[in-house]
C-alpha cells in the first residue's frame, strides 16, 4: 500500500515536471491557431489563419532565408575547418596536443554575450556589422568547437584495424581516408554538421549584437516582433520554426547518442 | 585512423586554428584592448591606456548592485532547475517503459528550441491576459489582473524552465555510475528507502548534480534574452547592462569593462567549483 502510493507520488512529480518543462512549447502551439489579433489562453476559435499570415509576411520570410544561408554556410566552414583538426587531433598524443585542445574547446565556456560584445567590436571597424559575413565568421567561431568536440569523440569508437586492412590491401592514404574513415565516420559527420546549423540557427545573443535590419536572422526576427506585439502570428511562426528544428533532431538521433554529443 | 605525418597534422589543424583565431581569440583581445581605451569627454575613443572604465564601474554602487542581482539570479536558477532536473533525469535513467525514447526526447527537444521561442511562451502564459491570470480572475482569487510577466519572479521561472534540459543531460551522464545493484545491496543490508538515498543516492550523484547547477548558474548569469523580454526593462543584470552599453549609451569602454567583469566572475565560479569537487572526492 505504502509503496503504491510512493509509486503515485513518483509519477505524478514526473507529469508535473514534464509539463512544466514543455509548457511553453505547448502554449505557444495552442495560440498560434488562435484568431484574435492580441493574446488569449485559451483560444474561442480554431483557425490555420495565423499560419496564412506568416506566409505572406516578408520580414519573417527574408529572416528565414537568411537564417538557413548563415546556419549552411556556418555549419559547413565549421565542419570542414573542424573535421580537419579533429583528425589531426584524433589518434596520436604530441606535444602541445591537449593545449590545443583546450584552446579550440574554449569558446564553449566564454559567456556568449561576452564573445557577442568582442565580435561586435572587432567586426565594426572592418564594416561586417550587420552583413552576411560578419553574421557567418561570428556562427563559425560558435559551433567549430561543437564539431571538433563530436569528430573526436567519432574517431574513437573507430576501430584503427579497418584502415590497417586498407593499408595492407595497397590502399594509398588518401583512398584509405576516402573510402574507409569517412563512410566509418558518415553518421558522426551528418550529426556534426547538424548540430552546428541548429545552433547558428537558434543562436539569438550573438546576433543581437551584430545584426540589425538589413541581415536579420530569425530569432532577431522574432524578438523585435515580441518586444512589442505579441499576437498568434508569431506562435505559428514559433511552431513552424520547432517542426523545422525537429528534423534535424530526429536524424541526428539516429547517427549518434545527441545526449553525449551535447554534455561531452 | 593512422595518425597523419607531422607536415599533415599542421595542415589540418591551420585552418581550425586559423578559424578559432579569428572568431574568437581576436575579438576577446579586441574586447579587452577597448576597455582601457582612454574616452573624451564626447565619447570619442582616443589612443592610450587608462583604467577609467574599471574605476567607473567598480567605484558605482550601481554596478554592485547589478553584480550582485546577476549572482542572485543565477544562485536561485540553479537552485531550482536541479533540484526539478534531478527526479527527470532519475527517472530517465532507471525507467524501462517502451516510451522511454520519446521520453528523453521531450526532456532534451526544448534544448534545440530557441530561446526566444520559449521565453515568448512564458510571455504568454505570465502576460496580462495570460494563462495564471485568468485563471486567478475566473476563480475570483483577483479582481484586477496583475502583472506577472514583467520582473524577476518571471525571469526566474522562464529561465528555470529554459536551463532545466541542461541540467538534466548534465545529471543523466553522470547517473551511470550509479549502480542498482549497490542500492539493493544496501536495502538488504536493511537501509530504510530514505536511508538509501542518504547514504548511497546522494553521495554518488552529488558531483554530478554539482556539475548542473555550476552549468545552470553560468548559463543564467550569462542570459541575455530571457531577462530582456521578460524582465521588461526592470530587471538589471551584468548582461543587459552590457547590451545597454553597447547599444544605447555607445560606451563601449564601460561594455568592455562589464564584459571583463563577468569573464572574471565565471573564471572564479569555476575555480570554486573545481576546489569543492575535489575537497567531496577527497572525503568520499
Amino acid at each position: 500500500m505504502n509503496r503504491a502510493l510512493g509509486l503515485l507520488c513518483w509519477r505524478g512529480l514526473i507529469i508535473a515536471l514534464y509539463a512544466f518543462l514543455l509548457a511553453p512549447l505547448v502554449v505557444v502551439l495552442v495560440v498560434s491557431f488562435d484568431t484574435r489579433p492580441y493574446l488569449r489562453f485559451p483560444p474561442e476559435h480554431l483557425s490555420l489563419g495565423s499560419y496564412a499570415a506568416v506566409l505572406h509576411n516578408t520580414a519573417f520570410l527574408h529572416a528565414g532565408l537568411l537564417s538557413l544561408l548563415v546556419g549552411a554556410a556556418a555549419a559547413g566552414v565549421s565542419l570542414a575547418v573542424g573535421t580537419g583538426a579533429a583528425l589531426a587531433l584524433g589518434r596520436k598524443v604530441f606535444p602541445g596536443r591537449s593545449v590545443i585542445q583546450a584552446l579550440l574547446f574554449s569558446p564553449m565556456v566564454v559567456p556568449h554575450i561576452v564573445l557577442a560584445v568582442g565580435l561586435m567590436m572587432t567586426l565594426q571597424p572592418l564594416g561586417l556589422l550587420d552583413t552576411l559575413s560578419g553574421l557567418i565568421i561570428a556562427h563559425v567561431g560558435i559551433t567549430m568547437p561543437y564539431v571538433v568536440r563530436i569528430v573526436l569523440s567519432g574517431l574513437k569508437g573507430l576501430d584503427p584495424a579497418c584502415e590497417e586492412a586498407a593499408r595492407l590491401h595497397g590502399a594509398t592514404p588518401w583512398q584509405t581516408f576516402w573510402r574507409v574513415t569517412v563512410p566509418a565516420l558518415r553518421a558522426t559527420l551528418v550529426a556534426a554538421g547538424l548540430i552546428a546549423f541548429l545552433f547558428s540557427f537558434d543562436e539569438a545573443v550573438i546576433v543581437l549584437f551584430i545584426a540589425g535590419h538589413r541581415a536579420t536572422t530569425l530569432p532577431l526576427a522574432i524578438y523585435h516582433y515580441i518586444q512589442f506585439r505579441t499576437d498568434p502570428q508569431v506562435a505559428a511562426l514559433s511552431v513552424l520554426v520547432v517542426l523545422a528544428s525537429m528534423i534535424p533532431v530526429v536524424v541526428i538521433e539516429r547517427g549518434i547518442d545527441i545526449r553525449r554529443a551535447l554534455a561531452g | 585512423m593512422q595518425a597523419p605525418p607531422r607536415w599533415l597534422r599542421g595542415l589540418l589543424l591551420a585552418p581550425g586554428l586559423l578559424a578559432l583565431a579569428v572568431t574568437f581569440l581576436l575579438p576577446l583581445v579586441w574586447l579587452g584592448r577597448i576597455s582601457v581605451l582612454p574616452r573624451s569627454g564626447d565619447g570619442v575613443t582616443l589612443p592610450g591606456f587608462t583604467l577609467q572604465a574599471y574605476q567607473h564601474v567598480l567605484g558605482d554602487s550601481f554596478y554592485w548592485w547589478v553584480l550582485w542581482k546577476t549572482v542572485w539570479l543565477g544562485l536561485l536558477t540553479a537552485c531550482l532547475a536541479v533540484p526539478m532536473a534531478f527526479p527527470i533525469a532519475l527517472f530517465l535513467a532507471r525507467s524501462t517503459t517502451r516510451w522511454r525514447g520519446v521520453l528523453a526526447a521531450l526532456a532534451i527537444a526544448p534544448l534545440l528550441t530557441s530561446t526566444v521561442i520559449r521565453t515568448y511562451g512564458w510571455m504568454v502564459i505570465l502576460g496580462r491576459h495570460g494563462m495564471i491570470n485568468d485563471m486567478l480572475l475566473w476563480s475570483g482569487m483577483l479582481a484586477m489582473p496583475v502583472r506577472l510577466d514583467n520582473g524577476t519572479l518571471a525571469t526566474v521561472i522562464a529561465l528555470t524552465e529554459i536551463l532545466m534540459p541542461y541540467a538534466i543531460i548534465s545529471i543523466l551522464s553522470n547517473l551511470g555510475r550509479l549502480d542498482t545493484e549497490i542500492e539493493q545491496a544496501a536495502a538488504l543490508l536493511g537501509a530504510t528507502p530514505v536511508q538509501v538515498f542518504r547514504r548511497v543516492i546522494l553521495p554518488l550523484v552529488l558531483p554530478g548534480l554539482m556539475t548542473a547547477a555550476l552549468l545552470v548558474f553560468v548559463l543564467a548569469v550569462s542570459s541575455l534574452v530571457t531577462p530582456q523580454l521578460m524582465g521588461g526593462g526592470r530587471v538589471f543584470v551584468l548582461a543587459t547592462e552590457i547590451f545597454n552599453e553597447t547599444t544605447l549609451t555607445l560606451n563601449w569602454q564601460v561594455a568592455g569593462a562589464l564584459s571583463i567583469l563577468l569573464l572574471l566572475l565565471f573564471g572564479g565560479v569555476i575555480s570554486v567549483y573545481q576546489r569543492i569537487l575535489q575537497r567531496m572526492e577527497e572525503r568520499f
